[in-house]
């Protein structure tokens, strides 16, 4: 999770990702993020993001981010 | 024909009742072409019944199919558009405004609050909310009057685009102009009634004219793409399925984002027969993948600056380009001439490198009340000096290939393309001089990662250097990257050394 936050935090230094519920909804995040944030995420915790997943309940917050990576890493 | 109306018209009695634009992120009321043609009138009539004719007119609207009309509401006025945009940072728009002194401001409710404080700071602008002037009565008898006024070389919008000083530049786009853009685009991509287009570029850019005027002119069917969409990869191949999107004109960066995150695994789009692109490079791993979920479309790159009325030059994608070929930007329009230039003013020779300008009727009537930069960029034609004949240099330096076809080199400066958008790396550092606590600063483009990376020296945080460069610059220019150095890297002769950053 700590990696995750960090990881957000250098997209958007100024989000408090921690809080932040509507990280697209909000459109605080755009596509260029959504585009970065998955090849880190593939790279940082070895797991493939699937086109599927990328929905507003999984990217709304940094815990449904980490929740999504956590049942990728279990199905893995 | 002499104005952009008279498509209108023509559509408006052949397709009455045909859907012109749906969806959108304003309020969602879709509109045929008899609405938006009747919405129109009623908004000219609101204009001109105050007088207002040859002026330009600001318009602060959330994309959707009333912004449309209210373009052609200026138009039945005979004045001129000016988009702002609730994206632009709020010192944009106030430095718009403040340089183009607009008579009017049409708004939608939603931006009230915005917009009656820019009309406020404003002495003489007339701020009048979209419905109010949408349920003006018609005055005919006014609007005749402008048609018989009115000529083809009359301004039909002023856009803003990046400038190095941080001032934007306005580019005024007369009809006459949009007409043969139009026409010689229509005829490249091949657009009829039955074109279907989903649209992805925002309405404050000339770029949004490929799918607005088409649409009028042909009496085709636009959709507004709603914009959360280009984070969910998805579900937007699974709108333009549904919607039965045929023909799409979007930047390089909204293709690749579909590809890159592997959405044609789960499903490809199933109707789209015509997909063009422009203004970056696509890279070739990417477009292989855009050709096998789409064997039956037909691929276009398109070309062109903002100063040229959106597209110049164009090239459909037939024979297999090598490996480290680039794109090619292939022609120009049909009434289009490209003139590759040399330092020396000569005309560059076989696979000679050249700054690319260009000639024709697309040539806009530069930048608004700025006649110095306008002399700097649209000049006399230097291969004839009998007569007065204005060129435009678009600063990009391009060779032909050994087909003949033109190839994109390199920029002049330091302007960048990011996301389809075309920067100024100066106006990001202007921006970044402005902020209380920052010593020196560098923007750089990192040309691999497709990454604006912002470097800089001073007493402030991250985080507050980070929000100030949002307050002051669209959120397309907003670095992607910001880091905070001791010291900035500096050449011997005290320049900062962006070479350096680069590496």
């Amino acid at each position: 999770m700590e990696e995750l936050l960090e990881i957000l935090s250098e997209l958007h230094p100024e989000v408090d990702f921690a809080a932040e519920q509507s990280l697209v909804d909000g459109k605080i995040l755009d596509s260029f993020d959504i585009v970065s944030l998955i090849s880190e995420i593939n790279e940082t915790f070895d797991v493939v993001v699937p086109p599927e997943e990328i929905k507003p309940e999984n990217f709304n917050s940094a815990k449904a981010i980490w929740a999504m990576i956590e049942k990728l890493r279990d199905e893995a | 024909m002499r104005t952009l109306l008279e498509y209108l018209d023509n559509t408006a009695s052949l397709y009455p009742d045909k859907l012109a634009f749906a969806g959108g992120d304003g309020r969602e009321h879709d509109l045929t072409f008899s609405e938006l043609n009747a919405l129109s009138v009623r908004i000219g009539s609101f204009l001109a019944g105050k007088g207002l004719f040859r002026q330009p007119v600001a318009i602060l609207m959330e994309k959707s199919p009333e912004e449309v009309s209210a373009f052609f509401g200026t138009w039945q006025a005979g004045c001129f558009y000016v988009p702002l945009d609730a994206e632009m940072p709020k010192l944009r728009m106030l430095k718009i405004m403040e340089h183009v002194a607009p008579k009017a401001l049409i708004y939608d409710e939603s931006l009230q609050e915005l917009a009656l404080e820019l009309a406020g700071k404003q002495e003489g602008t007339v701020a009048v909310s979209f419905a109010e002037a949408s349920a003006c009565g018609e005055a005919p008898e006014l609007l005749q009057k402008v048609r018989e006024r009115v000529l083809d070389i009359d301004p039909a919008y002023i856009v803003f685009t990046s400038g190095s000083t941080g001032m934007p530049k306005g580019v005024v786009a007369n009809h006459r102009s949009v007409i043969d853009y139009i026409e010689t685009l229509d005829d490249a991509l091949g657009c009829s009634e039955q074109s279907v287009f989903a649209s992805q570029t925002p309405l404050y850019f000339d770029a949004c004219l490929k799918e607005v005027i088409t649409v009028i002119r042909c009496g085709a069917t636009a959709w507004f793409v709603p914009k959360k969409l280009f984070m969910l990869p998805v579900q937007l191949v699974e709108y333009l399925n549904e919607h039965q999107v045929n023909t799409i004109c979007w930047v390089v960066s909204a293709l690749t984002f579909i590809s890159s995150l592997k959405t044609f695994e789960k499903l490809t789009p199933m109707t789209l027969r015509t997909i063009a692109f422009g203004s970056e490079v696509f890279p070739k791993k990417q477009f292989a993948l855009w050709r096998q979920a789409c064997p039956e479309a037909v691929f276009f790159n398109l070309y062109g600056p903002t100063e040229c009325t959106g597209m110049s030059c164009f090239y459909k994608l037939e024979r297999e380009l090598l490996e480290e070929e680039p794109i090619p930007i292939g022609r120009p329009f049909p009434n289009t001439e490209v003139l590759l230039i040399k330092e020396d003013g000569s005309l560059a020779g076989d696979q000679e490198e050249g700054e690319i300008c260009l000639r024709g009727t697309c040539v806009t009537m530069g930048y608004y009340g700025d006649p110095q930069r306008t002399a700097e960029a649209f000049v006399q034609n230097p291969l004839q000096k009998a007569y007065a004949e204005t060129i435009y240099k678009t600063g990009d330096i391009g060779k032909y290939n050994e087909y003949g076809e033109l190839v994109f080199v390199s920029r002049k400066d330091r302007q960048i393309k990011h996301m389809g958008h075309r920067i100024e790396l100066g106006e990001i550092e202007a921006a970044g001089d402005q902020l209380e606590g920052i010593t020196e600063c560098a923007a750089v483009y990192d040309n691999d990662a497709h990454k604006i990376r912002f470097y800089y020296s001073g007493d402030l945080d991250k985080g507050s250097a980070v929000v100030g460069l949002k307050e002051l610059l669209p959120r397309y220019m907003v670095p992607n990257v910001t880091t905070k150095l001791e010291r900035l890297p500096h050449t011997p002769n005290g320049k900062i050394d962006r070479k350096a950053l680069k590496q």
